[in-house]
């Protein structure tokens, strides 16, 4: 077995792993740490595809790395983002659910 | 015609410049107005907005004097090393309906965005997020490979996700939330499809890939992925758990904004994906099962519209419903050797989707000036609202019409383009659906006028001032809707026939009158609240022969609105988005 299909297989063991934890845990903040391992998943099979060359005559393909920065940028702020939002609506309604069950309208003062 | 897409063009047409700046400036406005702040944040938007709105206006009337595409080619490097853009007719449609929306939703801003003493910064934030939008939907529709598209699509929800939360509420902010976090889940697939296609065909350019393109596990694996990650960001049934509560919960411009331009970022993307990437891979089966979610959203759609009690949220479920409208045209394009093919269909769905960005803005901004005259927005608590906001009923009147499909409108040219195509192709089924589509937008707007015109006892008291450029920019967005049809589209979109000839003929009173009824009889039967005419004794006998059908068809919609509040629970709606990727790619691997 070859490197690069052993970083394609944990590739893929990470994708899976990631949208495993994405759809089953309730809590917000999991889902956000499983979008970003299921983000290491893309990018780590972003970087077997440059190491397969699909440049012809290169050793190495240099765009799938440029392509794999920005896209770490992109899931940084994904990330940020998502935080942020889980931050005021943590402030705002005293507690931080997905559930589209009747919230609280006005925070708690002992909720935090 | 459209132009020819296939020809590798690697060279910067002389008006290419204009992609560049259609895509700078509203990414320069946003940062200007980061640095100059709080106070002159106006300003600069409006002297963005008029700037970008005439680079689009020479885009649109270059192009047709270009041979082909226009085309730059960023730091003269040339693909697949190099990035293009690229603006053809599909693109000079879409660009040309944003900057129009965008004007008139910055009008209505300028009267409905005051900063109050709960959130002192909202508005600072509407304007430079709506000139973000800006930008980043003028990079999908001109990006000219797939990577450039993921990053315009993630700016485009990075920009939409704060627009949802602008009044900082508990219940909007989750909103956001989980909007943000399935727009993600569903741009991480696309990524997902992008590597694997660049690791098999070593480039993401548009013309490049589909030359190269063949039916091999790897494309169809990429193009499955793709196909349900784009459709979970545009809430195509079943995927639409984020969007009744994101586009609702908003404020009315942010409202207009989501609903009439966000969604149809990535809907454009899927075009480009399978118009012009990959028309020979999907075969039969597969645009089949596509259309067949839109005709579910339709019908999902349009009946919880009818049993909402906030005008909003009826407006939301029916964007969920139009969407769906968009999809119908891919069976409809697909040729007898299983080929898209850029012609009338993908001519009707784009008409369609402008034609529904327009409409769409047009009412949210409607109901927006309602809410803000009344102080709420309960369907059955609009009686007499007609006589004390005359010109916010009329926008949503006539927004309403153009989007039911009465002449001249675009959604009317839009729905005879289909349905010829549909007799052509012998796909009678979707000519049923796209008839059933009209008959149900009917449903809900009738429904709406029915209680805005209806008289009230007491007499109506507005607890706001009613704005008059408010609702004039709703007016003329509607008035633009329901003219679309009138527009010359040759140079830009396949439309063979001059539709004007027929304005004033029996088949414009037919096509006005089988909706209008149509709707009159579904907003009875499916509508729980009480109507305006039930308590009126001249109706008395047609209320009792109808109350059965009225039961049945109430059991029905309590039917549909349990199934819906399933789909919209987390796990039902990820997991319904990877069984679509694979059915997708079964159905897929089947017809090759």
């Amino acid at each position: 077995m070859s490197g690069t299909t052993v970083f394609g297989l944990c590739a893929a063991a990470a994708v899976g792993l990631g949208l495993y934890g994405l759809i089953t845990n309730p809590q917000p903040l999991r889902k956000i740490i499983a979008f970003n391992l299921l983000g290491s998943g893309v990018f780590l099979l972003f970087g077997v595809v440059g190491r397969r060359g699909a440049a012809a005559g290169l050793g190495n393909d240099p765009v799938p790395q440029a392509l794999v920065i920005t896209g770490v940028v992109v899931a940084f702020s994904a990330t940020a983002l998502a935080i942020a939002l889980l931050l005021r609506l943590f402030k705002a309604a005293g507690s931080a659910t997905l559930s589209s069950a009747p919230m609280r309208a006005d925070p708690d003062p002992s909720g935090d | 015609m459209l132009p020819p897409a296939t020809v590798p063009d690697a060279v910067t047409t002389s008006c290419g410049f204009l992609l560049v700046l259609s895509i700078a400036v509203p990414v320069a406005g946003v940062l200007l107005a980061f640095v100059l702040g709080d106070r002159w944040v106006r300003l600069v938007a409006f002297t963005i907005i008029p700037i970008v709105l005439a680079i689009v206006a020479a885009t649109v009337l270059v192009l047709p004097q270009s041979k082909g595409p226009l085309v730059y080619l960023l730091g003269a490097w040339t693909p697949p090393l190099g990035v293009a853009l690229r603006a053809d007719g599909l693109s000079a449609v879409m660009l040309a309906a944003t900057a129009v929306v965008i004007s008139a939703v910055s009008v209505f801003a300028v009267a409905d965005f005051r900063p109050t003493a709960a959130e002192p910064r909202a508005p600072f934030a509407f304007w430079i997020l709506l000139l973000a939008i800006w930008g980043a939907l003028n990079t999908i529709f001109v990006g000219g490979d797939l990577f450039t598209l993921y990053v315009a699509l993630e700016l485009l929800t990075f920009a939409a996700v704060p627009l949802v939360s602008l009044d900082g509420r508990p219940e909007t902010l989750q909103a956001a939330l989980r909007y943000l976090l399935f727009a993600l889940l569903g741009s991480v697939l696309y990524l997902l499809g992008a590597a694997l296609l660049y690791g098999r065909y070593g480039t993401l350019d548009i013309v490049l890939l589909s030359s190269r393109i063949g039916a091999e596990p790897a494309s169809l694996v990429a193009a499955a992925l793709m196909t349900s990650g784009l459709l979970a960001k545009t809430a195509l049934f079943p995927l639409h758990l984020w969007l009744p509560p994101a586009h609702a919960g908003a404020p009315a411009a942010a409202s207009a904004i989501l609903s009439g331009l966000v969604v149809k970022g990535s809907f454009f993307i899927i075009v480009r994906l399978w118009f012009q990437v990959m028309p020979g891979l999907l075969g039969f089966a597969a645009t089949q099962l596509l259309a067949a979610l839109g005709a579910a959203a339709i019908v999902f759609g349009s009946v919880l519209a009818l049993r909402q009690e906030r005008l909003k949220l009826l407006i939301a479920y029916s964007t969920l419903a139009q969407i769906g409208y968009l999809f119908l045209m891919f069976p409809l394009a697909l040729d007898a050797s299983g080929y898209l093919e850029s012609g009338e269909a993908l001519a009707g769905g784009l008409l369609q989707a402008a034609s529904h960005a327009t409409a769409k803005a047009a009412m949210f901004m409607a109901a927006g000036s309602i809410y803000a005259g009344l102080g709420h927005d309960r369907i059955t608590g609009l009686h007499g609202v007609a006589r004390v906001l005359p010109l916010s009923v009329l926008a949503f009147a006539v927004a309403g019409i153009a989007l039911m499909g009465v002449q001249p409108s675009g959604a009317s040219l839009a729905k005879d383009l289909l349905l010829q195509v549909a007799t052509e192709t012998g796909q009678w089924w979707w000519a049923v659906v796209l008839q059933a589509g009209g008959i149900f937008t009917a449903a809900y707007v009738v429904l709406v006028l029915a209680h805005a015109l209806a008289s009230s006892d007491k007499s109506v008291t507005l607890i706001g001032p009613a704005s008059r450029p408010r609702d004039i920019a709703a007016l003329i967005l509607a008035l633009c809707s329901l003219l679309l049809g009138l527009v010359p589209w040759e140079p830009f979109l396949p439309v063979p026939y001059d539709s004007t000839s027929s304005l004033f003929g029996p088949g414009t009173l037919f096509k006005l009158l089988l909706p209008v009824l149509g709707g009159v009889v579904l907003a009875i039967l499916l509508s729980p609240w009480p109507h305006p005419l039930a308590s009126s004794a001249r109706w008395k006998v047609a209320t009792r022969v109808l109350d059965p059908f009225r039961r049945i068809s109430l059991a029905f919609g309590s039917l549909v609105e349990r199934g819906n509040s399933v789909l919209c629970e987390w796990p039902a709606a990820s997991i319904s988005l990877l069984v679509l990727a694979l059915l997708f790619g079964a159905l897929m691997l089947v017809a090759t």
